[in-house]
């Protein structure tokens, strides 16, 4: 793609090693004489954000990797003297934890860019699986990070996840155990992780390398998704692209001091300043916020299908949101690149959009809190005042007749004159009733904000009544339908899927794109985008 | 503070870190307090960290260990009780100061010269091992003695408190949501239960701790608890605030150092950003893009 090679060296020194090893000429080719379409806007910056973000990684990590102690009796003590005694760890440890959430918010930016602007398409298709590849390690090397400060959310969140693995058939508990290095998250773990979350780091540098590589031999896609066809489209990489890079990511670092400098803790747990403690389980698991959307899918999956449970259900959900988009640029059936010109595609994927940040909302919230208000829970309570009460046991011929027979003993008894009747199982066979006669059938109505909040109310009532006079009272419950977080985050998560595996197959086939311009030249002077 | 830049700045991730721990309890949202180390230029105040200190080391550290902090700490830069040596233009002489004041010039006193550390550290008997012999004995504090913890271990803090473990001190307001508040909110909140609300056998009543029933006493319930040597009267809430500040500052002892850094490289990162977007536009100049 690049073309013939540009570089002309200087001097005796570069043509000695031009003949011997060509890097001068690599590094020419690739990062000045690169040519790089002249329509980029800002979102094209993000690589260049992300490969400072990766930098700042490795290097604040391999300082703190010097201090650090990894044994769960003093990592966590470890991380305190980082903060307090070594010097200058007061500012690279803060660096290291905020930037793993710098690293993502740059990558999400990065991947919706390459969503919107269809830069997964041919050629970019390997480009784009590297990247996914690249966010995979991503994830992995930020978990494993995230339990070696040892604390209550660090060791619980390992505890959640290694489970989850333990979910997959067959060779799931098996898996779960050699990761964990024994039967419970404990010291061989931390142990392994920290080696692990050392080498993925590496790892990312290796596919950032076949990343950018594969991006130099497809070149860059641009807004308008059009190639490149003559001279005038393009611009070579230096200076053009290296100023513009340089600085959004210097308006990235003003973010990222605000956060260090200003708010070191505002994106972490509280709890993870709590030393891990197996015995206390914190009353609300999160993870860190930019795993939260995939957290909210793992939990939407409250019901079995089949041979596959809940737990397993989200599993496959979960690592099935990544793994779509592994296959993305086959999915998306549309010959049109960017969805600047495609209206209708542009408004799913707004939805999108924004379903990834409400799944990300979810993944927050405890998943039985309503989503919006509800009607009260109610109850109609129903009782004698006064009465006489009489008891009887009935035995029922069978443990299949059972509820037949002893609605049938209740009905007789309030033939007998019984204003209300109790039925009170006592075994599969077995129940007694009471009934209460004379006296004054009495009712109420009461209620709560939440289920528990209607038993208290119940439990009251009832006590004020007293047992004496009222031998029992009967309740009908009424709840009413709550919108939950759990729904929701189905009703999500259904979307998440169906815009991969529906709408862009479907969409493509369909619908008509707006006029695309031949040109890049064409595109600049038609519109602003 | 903290809470309302993240709101401003990152409203979107702001969205995902809202907390909801007060779900299932009817737990009372900590009292916002006036703190002079919150905002972007706040500062400890020196004064009350030093009050709070004698606060925890009379009160707390009956049960409650700091184990992350060393009584050197106190006397760093930034410390409650870090001495300078100023030249004193009216005696001409150079003398050793607590802090620095009124916008003096003056040098930090190493640690090992600090006499208010060594006086600290020495009245404290610090478990240790008999050198000649190898039995446990015990002797005087130095400056680089970790924080005497006030039980052997877990269990016998346990034994001593009805089965309820008083956590370490040393990062207890970022372990919390709202740390500081949450702190000040918890010593002070203190009261009988609410009609109705059935006693728990050895706790204690307090509406800002989870569930409503702690199992620590009312750790400042009279006033004049300790004698402060500047004059101010010792009442409950004064204790507490004082104290407050002071674990504040034990929890994040280099914030003053990372808020001053941090107006520098802002400062520097936004000219940074001007000159760098000039020089993108000059280069950019007379590409239509
Ligand atoms: C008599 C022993 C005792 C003294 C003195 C004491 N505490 Fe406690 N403290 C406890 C115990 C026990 C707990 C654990 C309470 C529980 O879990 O129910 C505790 C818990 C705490 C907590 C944590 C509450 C939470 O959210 O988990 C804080 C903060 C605290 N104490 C601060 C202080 C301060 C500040 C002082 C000094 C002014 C002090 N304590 C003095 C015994 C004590
Ligand atoms: C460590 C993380 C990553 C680094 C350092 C990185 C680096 C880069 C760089 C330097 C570029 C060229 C500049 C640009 O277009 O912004 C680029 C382009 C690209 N990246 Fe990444 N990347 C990373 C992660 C990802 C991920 C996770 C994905 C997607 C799953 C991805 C997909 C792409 C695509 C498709 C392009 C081509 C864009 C286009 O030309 O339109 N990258 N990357």
């Amino acid at each position: 793609m690049a073309g013939p090679s540009t570089y002309q060296p200087a001097s005796g020194f570069t043509r000695w090693l031009d003949t011997r090893l060509p890097i001068l000429r690599l590094a020419h080719d690739s990062f000045v004489a690169y040519p790089t379409p002249r329509n980029l806007n800002y979102w094209w910056t993000f690589g260049a954000v992300l490969s400072m973000c990766l930098v700042v990684q490795i290097v604040t990590g391999i300082v703190l990797a010097m201090h650090y102690a990894p044994s769960i009796h003093d990592a966590f003590a470890s991380v305190q003297r980082i903060r307090r005694d070594v010097p200058w760890g007061w500012l690279i440890q803060p660096i290291h934890a905020v930037g793993a959430s710098m690293f993502f918010l740059a990558v999400y930016i990065h991947m919706f860019r390459g969503l919107y602007y269809g830069s997964y398409k041919a050629p970019r298709e390997v480009l784009w699986i590297l990247g996914c590849v690249i966010y995979l390690l991503m994830v992995a090397t930020a978990f494993l990070g995230y339990s070696l400060p040892w604390g209550q959310m660090s060791f619980w969140a390992a505890t959640v996840i290694t489970n989850l693995l333990g979910a997959v058939p067959v060779v799931g508990t098996a898996i779960r155990d050699w990761l964990m290095g024994g039967f419970a998250i404990d010291n061989p773990t931390l142990n392994r992780f920290f080696s692990l979350h050392y080498l993925l780091p590496f790892l990312i540098v290796g596919v950032v390398v076949l990343h950018v590589w594969a991006l130099h031999e497809a070149g860059q896609n641009n807004p308008a998704g059009v190639d490149p066809k003559e001279k005038g489209d393009t611009v070579p990489f230096t200076p053009h692209a290296t100023m513009k890079d340089l600085f959004i990511t210097v308006v990235f670092l003003l973010l990222f001091g605000l956060f260090v400098f200003y708010m070191p803790d505002a994106l972490g747990h509280p709890d993870n300043y709590i030393p891990a403690d197996p015995l206390v389980t914190p009353t609300h698991i999160v993870p860190e916020w930019y795993l939260l959307p995939f957290y909210a899918i793992l939990r939407a999956i409250d019901f079995n299908v089949g041979p596959i449970d809940s737990k397993l259900g989200g599993v496959i959900l979960m690592f099935g949101a990544i793994a779509v988009l592994f296959v993305l640029p086959w999915l998306d059936t549309s010959r049109v690149r960017s969805m600047r010109y495609r209206p209708i595609a542009q408004q799913f994927f707004l939805i999108f959009v924004v379903v990834c940040i409400a799944l990300g909302w979810c993944g927050a919230q405890q998943p039985a809190a309503p989503v919006i208000p509800h009607p009260a829970f109610k109850a109609d309570l129903r009782w004698v005042e006064g009465g006489t009460s009489a008891t009887r046991t009935v035995t029922a011929t069978s443990e299949r007749d059972a509820v037949a027979g002893f609605e049938a003993a209740a009905q007789e008894m309030r033939q007998a004159g019984a204003q209300l009747v109790l039925v009170n199982r006592t075994s599969p066979t077995q129940a007694t009733l009471t009934g209460v006669s004379g006296g004054t059938e009495q009712r109420a109505t009461v209620q709560g904000r939440d289920l528990d909040a209607l038993e208290a109310e119940i439990g009251k009532r009832k006590a004020s009544l007293g047992a004496a006079s009222v031998p029992f009272v009967e309740v009908d419950r009424k709840e009413p339908f709550v919108f939950t977080v759990t729904r929701f985050s189905q009703i999500l998560t259904a979307y998440y899927f169906l815009f991969f595996l529906g709408i862009l197959p479907l969409l493509g086939l369909r619908e008509t794109a707006s006029r695309v311009p031949d040109t890049i030249a064409k595109s600049i002077r038609g519109g602003a985008h | 503070m903290r809470a309302h830049c993240l709101a401003a700045l990152a409203a979107a991730l702001a969205l995902f870190a809202t907390p909801q721990a007060h779900a299932e309890t009817q737990q009372a949202h900590p009292h916002a307090e006036k703190w002079s180390f919150s905002g972007p230029f706040g500062t400890y105040d020196r004064a009350s960290v030093q009050r709070g200190f004698l606060v925890y080391e009379t009160v707390c550290a009956a049960c409650h260990s700091l184990r992350h902090l060393s009584y050197r700490n106190l006397g760093e830069e930034g410390g409650p009780f870090a001495a300078y040596r100023v030249f004193n233009e009216e005696t001409g002489q150079h003398e050793t100061t607590l802090g620095l004041h009124g916008g003096h010039e003056g040098k930090l006193v190493e640690i090992q010269d600090n006499p208010y550390v060594a006086a600290i550290a020495a009245a404290v008997m610090i478990p240790d091992i008999d050198r000649d012999t190898g039995e446990a004995t015990e002797r005087a504090g130095r400056p680089s003695d970790r924080f005497r913890s006030p039980y052997p271990n877990p269990i016998a803090a346990r034994a001593a408190n009805g089965g309820a473990l008083p956590p370490d001190l040393s990062v207890i307001t970022l372990a919390r949501h709202d740390g500081a508040n949450y702190v000040h909110s918890l010593l002070t909140g203190y009261s009988d239960p609410p009609a109705g609300v059935d006693v728990v056998q050895g706790k204690y009543y307090n509406r800002y701790f989870a569930g409503g029933w702690i199992a620590m006493p009312p750790p400042l319930a009279s006033a004049d608890m300790v004698t402060y040597s500047d004059g101010t009267a010792a009442t409950p809430e004064q204790m507490a605030r004082d104290v407050t500040h002071f674990l504040a500052w034990a929890s994040d002892p280099k914030m003053e150092m990372r808020k001053s850094l941090g107006l520098q490289s802002m400062a520097f990162l936004l000219v940074l950003t001007f000159l760098v977007y000039l020089a993108y536009k000059q280069v950019w100049r007379g590409t239509k893009h």
